[in-house]
């Protein structure tokens, strides 16, 4: 286990059960690497230990074996598989997926359901709410009507590809719908991990300070949206919305940022006019990756 | 910190690669870490460290070798390069640099016995 914040593996669990359970079948890379035995070792009775087989291919007297193995893999190459399953699993089904990411506390829940109260008349929305522990926040999204799949990650702090592809085959989004994923609270780790989103939107409340975007600037850079919350208690806070914006730009120069509040709803034209313009591209703009595995998303 | 994870995904690229290659063990893990990278150092060393045990480079030595980070400057039309995703422009002190290279985290290559 991490002794900075103590994340770890092994606990993560969707409502309640271990995420092993219930996982879709047949993912690419599930499957045991098969064996080549090529090593050096004795691999059959009738062979003694064969030096002309190791790794450098040959033996010289007093040499070692050892050598360089270029790998030049990517870390992250399995979540991001993943993760581009998701996308197409998606994409073959028109639905729009943002990841809400913010620290604890910055009203993304009670942001979520003002937005599923002035979406649902029009496009069914789906939740999946990512917290250590508790599922508080999918039954305050559940009161709301909206179906919601609350994903414990234990000493986790991060939602994963595989945590929200299997919450895709539960929780079963119907077609031409707005997937609203809910990420831990936190601005460091879940900016490395694609889920197979369409777009990170980050939610920056007044009430912390106007410098967090670059305080923590991978989560900002990693954002299409910045939605600044809380508006409706600057009058009571230090915080400048104009140096909030200039830092966050600094970071990443492409960021929209659209200032509401979830409590009075203002701005919220203009956020559910983004969301609008991004279920039109989801509906009807099929991501390249989709057209190279035509015929798996639908 | 998702350095516990980073570990992890660094565990199965080793233990994927001994079965296909057929060797026992690793003597150094060579990593490529962007500057502009999600990851703590220190930090990836102490998980390393934990997560490797008991697999084929239990006791390996972690080599991490940083990658400069990089940018393309709108205002300049040309790359630049920075130390942090806030940096400005060396160049013409702007801030409108977008991020082209020093994200990565890669597994360059193994030492392997």
């Amino acid at each position: 286990m991490c002794n900075v914040c103590g994340c770890g593996a092994g606990e993560a669990r969707i409502e309640g059960l271990p995420t092993g359970q219930g996982a879709r079948q047949g993912r690419p890379g599930d499957a045991a690497g098969e064996v080549s035995p090529r090593g050096w070792r004795v691999t059959d009775s009738h062979e003694a230990a064969h030096y002309g087989r190791g790794p450098a291919g040959a033996q010289a007297p007093g040499m070692s074996q050892a050598r360089m193995l270029s790998i030049e893999q990517r870390i992250l190459a399995r979540n991001d598989a993943l993760a581009d399953e998701n996308r197409r699993w998606l994409a073959g089904r028109g639905i729009l997926a943002l990841n809400l990411v913010s620290s604890p506390g910055a009203g993304k829940t009670t942001l979520l359901v003002r937005t599923i109260e002035a979406l649902q008349a029009r496009v069914p929305v789906s939740v999946v709410e990512g917290d250590q522990q508790t599922s508080f926040d999918a039954e305050r999204i559940r009161a709301t009507g909206a179906p919601a799949l609350q994903i414990n990650t234990g000493k986790g702090c991060h939602l994963d590809a595989l945590m929200v592809g299997q919450a895709l085959s539960r929780l079963a989004p119907p077609v031409d719908s707005v997937l609203l994923i809910e990420n831990v609270g936190n601005l460091v780790c879940p900016a490395a991990f694609d889920l197979g989103e369409r777009a990170k939107v980050v939610v920056l409340s007044v009430t912390e300070g106007d410098d967090k975007p670059l305080k923590y600037p991978n989560m900002f850079a990693a954002a299409s949206l910045m939605l600044i919350n809380k508006t409706d208690l600057l009058p009571y806070v230090d915080f400048n919305v104009d140096k909030a914006i200039d830092f966050a730009l600094r970071v990443n120069p492409a960021l929209v940022v659209i200032p509401v509040s979830a409590t009075t709803g203002a701005g919220f034209d203009a956020w559910l006019d983004w969301v609008d313009v991004h279920l039109d591209e989801a509906r009807t703009v099929v991501p390249l990756k989709a057209d190279l595995y035509a015929g798996k998303g639908a | 910190m998702h350095e516990m994870s980073l570990a992890e995904g660094i565990r199965q690229i080793v233990e994927e690669t001994a079965r296909h290659q057929g060797f026992g063990r690793v003597r150094t893990v060579v990593l490529e870490i962007g500057q502009l990278a999600v990851v703590e150092p220190d930090s990836l060393r102490f998980c390393f460290d934990a997560v490797m045990k008991g697999g084929p480079a239990d006791g390996a030595v972690l080599q991490i070798d940083r990658v400069p980070g990089t940018g393309w400057c709108a205002q300049c039309a040309a790359q630049v390069e920075i130390a942090e995703l806030y940096d400005p422009c060396p160049r013409c002190g702007g801030y409108r640099v977008q991020v082209t290279g020093g994200t990565e985290m890669r597994v360059k290559e193994l030492e392997i016995e």
